[in-house]
């Protein structure tokens, strides 16, 4: 597997080259948002904050109501815990195009309680007018600016930094409203999203050794969540359903799947992999992930107990796993 | 026999501040309730910031507020906000922003006494549909951006003075405040922010009549030294009598360069209606104890 150093960084420069609307904000984290090259870049275009990012989303809201395209980068607690009234009032009632790149999701962070996004999507996914997109690996942080610039509207992006996997190639490009399919199967129907994706993709190969079939989508669009293929795979499960999100399961992609389950009137099992309405600690992603049972392994044992079968899979077997770039959706139901 | 061109600036505010107070008693007293004192503080102030100080775009008539329409989102074709009766936008032309929407009725009784909006839309404030809303909204008239919940109205002035400049337009960007609203950290973040980015085509006017919803400002959380604080911060701050036109007209051209300014007017929420010192110290909202306080009121009319 491929891995990237700060895709961020130089995509951002590169794509923003031709947009002179486009203004990145920063509230003091502009190396740690991996906008520093653009600040050096486009000195004209970034706008520097201070720590103060209520005042951050108002000012973001004012420009975006004069004809420009704020791009607020910061950790995301700062943006929808601190300032959500801010968000709320001066962005997303008036639909404003502010876009939010919200770094450090879940437990990607040794930072603790105040700097991992726990329930951000529970937060956003209730603001009217609000659009939610997730990334979880390289191709998605590069191919999410274009998603970000065409829809209108503020859209709030859970994004990554630092080593992340490319997991999509480079032409399997993130989609609105479209979830990639990265696996076929009628067993299960697995609905996974952000750094979550790169441990089921373990998890289904090693189960795909043994006959299970999963249908498994790579969900970045949480807001709106109306992709048709959502409920067709659901439909099509024959043991049941599961999320697994670097989340809280209250008001992220579990409830989001289940409530497309319940107006449809599917009535099947669904497993929700996630924090379970509990704040983490600092610690490595690593260790969280198999703390709080939001790795492959836990993801084993919710496939186990649905389909009532041990299938004796270890940590090992998992860590030897390839996993190559998935090129287009065609070519993974092909497979 | 007196024509218009004898009218000086000076009767002209005068006649407009006359009518605010005027028309907010009225209402006070039809309807049982009113921001009274923020009439009575903030009439020259408002009159002569549309009348002498700011360059807002002109009205061809006095215009009938919308009904509502709905909030805005990607399918509402219909939404507008209150801006236009703030007359069309330029390069050069001033905006106005009310930061405390609770002065919304204040507000309009300043549109309509400068010809921008119809008597009637007075008739409409408080009605069930009517954009003419008791706490302002964007869609109310003279608004155009969210700022009930206090704090967020002068952070998004600056994020469009900000845009104003880098855009190269030349016009001002006017905020008027409340002395309260200055407990609220966020108003702390924008004035920083208004100075590190050397917002000087920002102009905030503060009504400092000294009161707050609880009472008197120094018994729920003092601000002093507010201009120091102000000045500390980076801003250019003028104290002036608010009540006094033409020592705000000639602050009002007054013009800093590099950074925002704040102009402190000092005011007397009673001023001109005797009767609401009675009241002292709750005045943010007056509504009468009984018919008889209620017929004072309406008396009053007629010393205006």
């Amino acid at each position: 597997m491929e891995i990237c150093t700060k895709v961020h960084l130089n995509n951002l420069v590169q794509w923003a080259k031709d947009k002179p609307e486009v203004l990145v904000m920063s509230a003091d984290l502009t190396s740690s948002t991996e906008i520093d090259l653009f600040r050096d870049t486009y000195p004209d275009r970034f706008l520097s904050m201070g720590i103060a990012e209520q005042n951050m989303l108002s000012f973001a809201g004012g420009l975006a109501r004069e004809g420009f395209i704020p791009f607020i980068h910061t950790f995301a607690v700062f943006i929808y815990r601190r300032a959500y009234d801010q968000v709320a009032m001066s962005v997303s009632y008036p639909n404003l195009p502010v876009k939010m790149f919200g770094f450090l999701p879940g437990i990607t962070t040794p930072g603790g309680a105040t700097h991992q996004a726990i329930e951000d999507i529970a937060v956003m996914r209730a603001l009217p007018n609000m659009t939610i997109l997730e990334c979880g690996d390289a191709t998605d942080v590069e191919s999410v600016l274009e998603i970000v610039h065409q829809t209108p509207g503020p859209v709030y992006v859970r994004m990554l930094r630092g080593e992340i996997p490319r997991l999509f190639s480079p032409d399997n490009k993130m989609q609105l409203n479209k979830a990639r399919i990265l696996d076929c199967g009628n067993d299960i129907a697995l609905f996974t999203s952000g750094i979550c994706t790169e441990e089921a993709m373990r998890a289904t190969q090693a189960l795909k050794k043994r006959g299970l079939g999963v249908q498994h989508l790579h969900v970045t669009t949480l807001k709106p969540f109306t992709d048709p293929q959502i409920l067709a795979a659901a439909a099509n499960a024959k043991y049941g359903v599961i999320t697994m999100e670097n989340h809280s399961v209250i008001g992220g992609l579990g409830t989001a799947v289940a409530e497309v389950m319940a107006e449809s009137g599917l009535g099947k099992p669904l497993v929700r992999i996630g924090l379970k309405d509990t704040f983490a600690h600092g610690a490595s992603r690593h260790y969280l992930m198999k703390e709080y049972q939001i790795d492959a392994m836990a993801l084993i044992a919710s496939i186990e107990s649905l389909v009532k079968t041990g299938f004796t899979i270890t940590e090992e077997e998992l860590a030897q796993i390839y996993l190559a770039p998935v090129h287009s959706d065609a070519r993974a139901e092909a497979l | 026999m007196i024509s218009d061109s004898d009218l000086t600036w000076q009767d002209e505010v005068r006649r407009v501040a006359r009518g605010i107070r005027r028309r907010v008693l009225e209402h006070t007293v039809t309807h049982n309730g009113g921001y009274l004192s923020q009439a009575c503080s903030s009439a020259e102030t408002l009159a002569v910031l549309y009348t002498k100080i700011m360059k807002l775009g002109p009205i061809d008539k006095p215009i009938i507020p919308s009904p509502f329409v709905g909030v805005p989102s990607l399918l509402n074709q219909h939404y507008q906000t209150g801006a236009m009766f703030n007359g069309p936008r330029g390069e050069s032309l001033d905006r106005f922003f009310l930061s405390p929407a609770q002065y919304a009725l204040v507000l309009y009784a300043a549109l309509v006494e400068t010809g921008r909006m119809a008597p009637e839309g007075m008739v409409q404030f408080n009605k069930d549909g009517s954009t003419v809303e008791m706490i302002g909204a964007e869609h109310s008239p003279g608004m155009e951006v969210m700022t009930g919940s206090l704090g967020q109205g002068l952070s998004q002035a600056a994020g469009i003075a900000m845009a104003r400049k880098l855009k190269g337009e030349t016009g001002r960007v006017w905020v008027f405040m409340s002395d309260g609203e200055f407990q609220s950290g966020q108003n702390w973040e924008a004035v920083q922010a208004m100075a590190h980015h050397r917002l000087d085509n920002m102009a905030v006017i503060v009504d400092m009549n000294g009161q707050q919803c609880d009472g008197k400002i120094d018994s729920v959380m003092h601000i002093e030294p507010f201009d120091k604080r102000l000045e500390a911060f980076g801003a250019k701050v003028f104290v002036v009598d608010g009540h006094d036109i033409e020592a705000l007209a000639e602050i009002g051209d007054y013009r800093p360069q590099n950074q925002p300014m704040v102009i402190l007017a000092i005011t007397d929420p009673c001023r001109e209606i005797a009767l609401l010192k009675k009241r002292i110290p709750k005045l943010h909202y007056v509504r009468f104890a009984n018919d008889k306080e209620r017929q004072l009121y309406a008396s009053a009319l007629n010393d205006l």
